[in-house]
């Protein structure tokens, strides 16, 4: 009876006296814990750190398939290229611009949105589910719709209502954009600010919700003003609700790869470094240089990361010692 | 020690987490000047914003639903005749290139995946949560590193490996690249739900001499079956939407129906009403499955730490 509830009970709970018995039936025991945990583990290592290995060991060779007798090891002039090529410098610096813009307006815009839903009003529940279709589009279908439906030059959707807006005024001069070729990295921006604006906004609105509303209530008494109250209550609130959106919205737009793809094919400069690996091993064939840009990938990926997981860490440990 | 839920940010009030009860009544009317008014104008601003986001998508169903010539005017034709022109075009009316073969693929795809992740993460997550291991934060978070190791860096060997082994074009190997894709994510997610499981009555169930089964049956299945099949069906969306694995690793036998879609990248000509047609129904099955999440959508997607 005593051993059922022991072994059932957290780390910790189970501080039996050290005798060379128990110790060996812990020891069973912790194996009987950890077994459920194998399978996932080892298929994860399998899938994504020995291929991770192997680009490694490809990022220092010199390789190309279409000429493999002239493969050989080729030490760090793989990095070199990546670092000083002047396409794969565009990408290093496409990647963090798209990265970066793409949180922070798609999280500004998100919080707006979070505060007005946080009101009561008629058709709220309609209105949020509204805000959440951009989010479930297709990726791909997404940026179809952006490029041929919506910023298509000649019969898009922004220049037909803008022809429709001026001819209202007796104009027939309408201005026209053409963003694809005009300003491709702002089409590429806009779309996915677009998809993720309604993710933030869900992490930022839940936030809000989980505000204690008493303080609120108690400044409101006291004759805070309602941006008194969003400066110094709700903003220090949503603080990690906002990293939080940014860190996960971090970890998908870094490794976007649909929408450059689909809108621009990394034209005009707007290939990040996710489409330009693809093209230098899957096109040029460079395996060895496309493995080391996608190191240099990993390594900028760690540096963000360990940021990232901090914050994550300390809201985790916050919580698991409470 | 009660609160052994530790991916929760903050301090969570108790109690239904669903996104729209936190509130409490006696908000209303107190304190504010003239609520009221204060929400009616919040009200109009939400819903013009609201209509605003989702104008892209209301008008990809309109156009999908008018013939070529009407699709592709300036000004655009609002009012014109509705056809399934389109559709029947996507369906491969006059090309004869059926779109069926590559819905087919991403539904295996997705699917199976979706089963893989969670034979894989249900026994990981109860380990992390109902019966942890020693150190299991670190395992967590060995997990969510895995995540963010971009694709790109894997890919290369992943693809040599395929084509070496003959697995290039084979839904098997994109349903494996899926699972380890996802598993990470499921892993958060349902160690979150399972951690909402009450540790008290998974002792008493114990006390009682209860078996694995009946546990899992009768303790563990009603408290965190939502939170599973939200965890499926949000596995099922990203798997659905992936595109760059399943173009470098598949072709004319296993492509997915993204793989498809970027068949009307650089299309020209009157197509515009077969496009939002193609995204349409490629979109269906996410919008279905996004919607029926609903209620634990953010908390998957934020892998938990948001309720």
């Amino acid at each position: 009876m005593t051993t059922a509830t022991a072994r059932i009970s957290r780390p910790g709970h189970n501080a039996a006296k050290p005798s060379r018995d128990a110790k060996s039936r812990e020891r069973a025991l912790a194996w009987a814990r950890r077994a459920p945990l194998l399978p996932a583990l080892v298929f994860l290592i399998l899938v994504t750190q020995l291929p991770f290995v192997v680009t490694l060991i490809i990022s220092f060779m010199n390789w190309n398939s279409l000429s493999p007798d002239k493969t050989a090891f080729a030490g760090l002039e793989n990095y070199a290229t990546v670092l000083t090529d002047p396409d794969l410098r565009q990408a290093i610096f496409t990647t963090i611009l798209l990265t970066v813009s793409v949180v922070l307006i798609s999280l500004l815009i998100g919080l707006g949105l979070a505060l007005l839903l946080d009101k009561k009003f008629i058709g709220r529940g309609l209105a949020r589910t509204l805000l959440i279709a951009p989010f479930l589009v297709v990726p791909v279908a997404a940026a179809l719709i952006w490029k041929h439906a919506l910023l298509n030059p000649t019969y898009g959707l922004i220049n037909g209502v803008l022809t429709w807006v001026w001819s209202l005024f007796g104009s027939a001069a309408a201005p026209q954009l053409d963003l694809l070729s005009q300003a491709p990295m702002m089409a590429v921006i806009l779309s996915l600010v677009w998809q993720w604006t309604p993710f933030m906004m869900l992490i930022l609105l839940a936030g809000l919700q989980s505000r204690p509303m008493d303080t609120v209530e108690a400044a409101q008494m006291d004759g805070a003003t309602p941006w008194g109250i969003f400066r110094h209550l709700t903003l220090p609130h949503l603080r990690q609700y906002l990293e939080l959106g940014g860190l996960l919205g971090a970890i998908y737009i870094v490794q976007n790869f649909d929408a450059v793809f689909t809108l621009t094919a990394g034209g005009l400069g707007t290939a990040n470094l996710p489409y330009a690996i693809y093209q230098t091993f899957y096109f040029a064939n460079e395996y060895g240089l496309a493995s080391a840009a996608g190191v240099v990938v990993v390594i900028g990926t760690i540096i963000v990361a360990t940021f990232a997981l901090r914050t994550v860490f300390s809201l985790f440990k916050k919580e698991a010692a409470r | 020690m009660s609160t052994l839920t530790p991916a929760a940010p903050q301090s969570t009030p108790p109690g239904p987490t669903a996104l729209n009860t936190g509130r409490s009544p006696r908000r209303r009317g107190k304190a504010r000047m003239d609520p009221t008014r204060n929400n009616t104008a919040a009200g109009i601003a939400a819903w013009l914003l609201a209509l605003l986001f989702a104008v892209p998508v209301l008008w990809m169903v309109l156009t999908s639903f008018h013939s070529e010539t009407d699709a592709a005017t300036n000004p655009p034709s609002l009012a014109a005749n509705l056809t399934l022109d389109a559709y029947r075009e996507f369906f491969g009316e006059t090309s004869g290139v059926s779109p069926w073969p590559s819905l087919i693929n991403s539904a295996t795809a997705s699917i199976l995946s979706t089963v893989l992740v969670l034979l894989l993460a249900f026994p990981a997550a109860y380990a992390l949560s109902i019966r942890p291991v020693k150190k299991w934060t670190d395992v967590m978070f060995f997990f969510l590193s895995t995540k963010m190791m971009p694709v790109v860096a894997a890919i290369l060997p992943l693809y040599l490996f395929a084509r070496t082994v003959g697995a290039l074009d084979n839904i098997w190997f994109l349903i494996l690249m899926y699972t380890s894709m996802n598993l990470p994510i499921a892993v958060w997610m349902m160690r979150s739900f399972l951690a909402e499981v009450p540790e008290e009555m998974l002792e008493a169930a114990q006390i009682d001499g209860a078996n694995l089964l009946l546990i899992l049956r009768k303790i563990i299945a009603p408290v965190a079956m939502p939170g599973i099949a939200a965890t499926a069906l949000i596995c099922f969306i990203f798997s659905w939407n992936e595109l760059l694995l399943a173009r470098v690793l598949t072709g004319v036998v296993a492509g997915t129906a993204p793989v498809f879609l970027t068949g009307f990248v650089s299309g020209q000509g009157l197509f515009l009403a077969q496009v939002c047609a193609a995204a349409v129904v490629i979109s269906l099955p996410v919008l279905f499955a996004g919607f029926a999440a609903q209620d634990k959508l953010v908390q998957g997607l934020s892998l938990g730490a948001v309720k």
